[in-house]
């Protein structure tokens, strides 16, 4: 059964938003009340935010802070926040901030998931980040967030990538360092991301393949 | 792809300064280049180096003057507002001949402006960056894999030529994520006979300082300086050239604007437009050569810049004038397109029918 809050949790630059916009448009199709709650208050320049127009078409309501993209520069959480754990009419997709610094503004919203107790905490990796190259500095990583949000990951997204340049076996090799996260942490991989051209040479070779047909440019 | 790494430009920045032995890092966090802070204090620690947010830009300065009269590797990273702070620095490091790297990865201006990418640094970065005569090299990247490249070049120069090597970057440069690939071959640092690391008793004492109170011993410093420069301007000019062989206009421009004109330039060719592009790598000193060559063939040249004008000043300079310089411009921390760039490059293949 498909949890009614999801949270996507990793390190900085792991692709976490990214994935949010992909799966909350994918959720949609589904399900009629679908929402996006942004709670990234470290980096200024990426945000969910950037995808307004694609969640206006949608029909996906963001929860957002009101001075993102504006000149208020400030670190400010969305007024309408509570809406997250309050309105239970909506499937929520959550995009933390990277880091453990970023995962502290998830932790007012702490009791109120664990009570409900219907959500999946996922960490976002990629092995070809420069500060999470292998299992270990990766879970350390992954420990830094839970300790400051105070929700254990309940399952991981492997979105090793290299961005355009990414061929199918960058991903297949990702795979044991997926593997050996999830055996370290006793979480299981859930899914692995694929840009949407690799999508159809992976599958069948990959469990839980996942396609991303939206990607942010530049 | 082995060996390859997605990282932001920002933190390629950071990784080549350390690969090139930078053990000691000084800064004040500002939007866009802060990663390159963030990335120091998590590495920092863990190779027996120094990571230390001063209390103000001005701080993080004259801690990279200190160590560099010590005779180390140094670098201080900040963005446009920030590196107006450090001016006072940079020209004190020019009077004493010190070497040091200093990144800044601008944003629109001017005063705190916004967090957004600009290249309207220009003028400040290649005409000293400071008060008094001096001049600093300025290295322009133009992908994720020159951010950490030229950081490693910065390095070498500075110490090269006892001066201050600039990363010239922008808010989107120190933002986007590519591929790159860190094995470079890092020259070692050579021997520092004036760094101020202790006599041991051997040695007269070395004393580093930009206070000349002679008028006549400072002239000769300053002659002596811009001998040096002179040196620098005809050994040290880098740029690319795309598809000038036979082009009938020229385009240029640095950094991410270069990444949008090349595609223009691209689109342009499929045209059948005569169209190519001139990249400067380093703004100063400034790439004379390609466009005194572009200057006897094309009919016109175009400067696309994130910023009011100001590379097309030396564009002129360089091409005398022979052939119309125009601007192709925004400004304010946007980005021109494709597109605009295209409509400019036409407007003028159709003059030159």
């Amino acid at each position: 059964m498909e949890k009614r809050i999801i949270i996507f949790s990793g390190h900085y630059g792991s692709g976490k938003t990214n994935i949010a916009v992909n799966f909350a448009t994918d959720l949609k199709k589904r399900h009629d009340k679908v929402a996006v709650a942004d709670l990234d208050i470290v980096n200024p320049y990426f945000r969910t935010k950037d995808s307004l127009d694609l969640f206006e078409r949608e029909g996906i309501r963001l929860i957002c802070s009101e001075y993102a993209n504006s000149n208020v520069d400030i670190p400010a959480l969305p007024q309408d926040i509570y809406a997250v754990t309050d309105d239970t009419t909506y499937k929520m997709v959550v995009d933390v901030g990277g880091d453990d610094r970023g995962a502290l503004a998830l932790g007012r919203l702490t009791p109120k998931i664990i009570a409900e107790n219907d959500y999946e905490m996922l960490l976002v990796i990629n092995c070809y980040r420069p500060l999470t190259p292998n299992a270990s500095s990766t879970v350390e990583v992954a420990r830094e967030i839970e300790s400051a949000c105070k929700i254990k990951f309940t399952g991981i997204v492997n979105n090793s990538n290299l961005g355009d340049l990414t061929c199918e076996e960058d991903v297949l090799s990702s795979l044991s360092y997926a593997q050996e996260i999830s055996s370290l942490m006793k979480i299981p991989v859930k899914y692995t991301t694929v840009k949407s051209d690799l999508y159809k040479s992976l599958s069948g070779k990959i469990e839980n393949l996942y396609p991303l047909n939206l990607q942010k440019k530049i | 792809m082995a060996n390859k790494v997605l990282m932001k430009g920002n933190e390629a920045i950071a990784e080549a300064a350390i690969k090139a032995g930078c053990k000691h890092y000084f800064g004040y966090p500002i939007t866009p280049q802060t990663e390159i802070a963030a990335y120091m204090a998590k590495k920092m620690p863990k190779i027996g180096g120094t990571f230390l947010q001063a209390e103000s830009e001005i701080a993080a300065i004259n801690m990279v003057y200190g160590v560099s009269s010590a005779g180390y590797r140094v670098m201080t990273s900040s963005s446009s507002p920030g590196i107006s702070l450090k001016s006072e620095g940079l020209s004190y490091l020019a009077g004493a001949d010190l070497p040091a790297v200093v990144i800044n990865v601008q944003r629109g201006g001017p005063g705190l402006g916004d967090i957004q990418p600009s290249q309207s640094d220009y003028f400040q970065a290649t005409r000293g960056g400071g008060h008094g005569d001096f001049h600093m090299i300025v290295l322009a990247p133009g992908s994720v894999q020159e951010m950490a490249s030229l950081t490693v070049k910065g390095f070498e120069l500075a110490d090269k030529y006892r001066m201050t090597a600039m990363i010239l970057a922008d808010g989107t440069m120190g933002q986007m994520m590519e591929p790159v690939e860190l094995d470079f071959d890092v020259a070692p640092a050579p021997e520092k006979p004036w760094a101020t690391n202790g006599t041991k008793m051997q040695r007269k004492h070395n004393i580093t300082n930009s206070l000349s109170l002679v008028p006549e011993e400072l002239e000769k410093f300053n002659f002596a300086r811009y001998e040096r420069y002179k040196l620098i301007e005809e050994t040290e000019a880098l740029c690319e050239e795309y598809l000038m062989d036979d082009a009938e206009i020229a385009v240029t421009a640095y950094g991410i604007a270069s990444r949008v004109t090349k595609n223009a330039v691209d689109e342009a060719r499929k045209m059948g437009i005569k169209v190519g592009l001139i990249r400067p790598i380093t703004v100063w000193p400034f790439p004379k050569a390609p466009y005194e060559k572009a200057a006897e063939k094309v009919n016109h040249i175009i400067t696309v810049e994130l910023s009011m004008g100001q590379m097309i000043e030396d564009v002129m300079l360089a091409t005398k004038c022979k052939v119309p310089v125009t601007l192709c411009n925004r400004a304010g921390g946007m980005i021109p397109s494709v597109e605009q760039v295209l409509e400019e490059i036409k407007k003028y293949a159709k003059r030159g029918e």
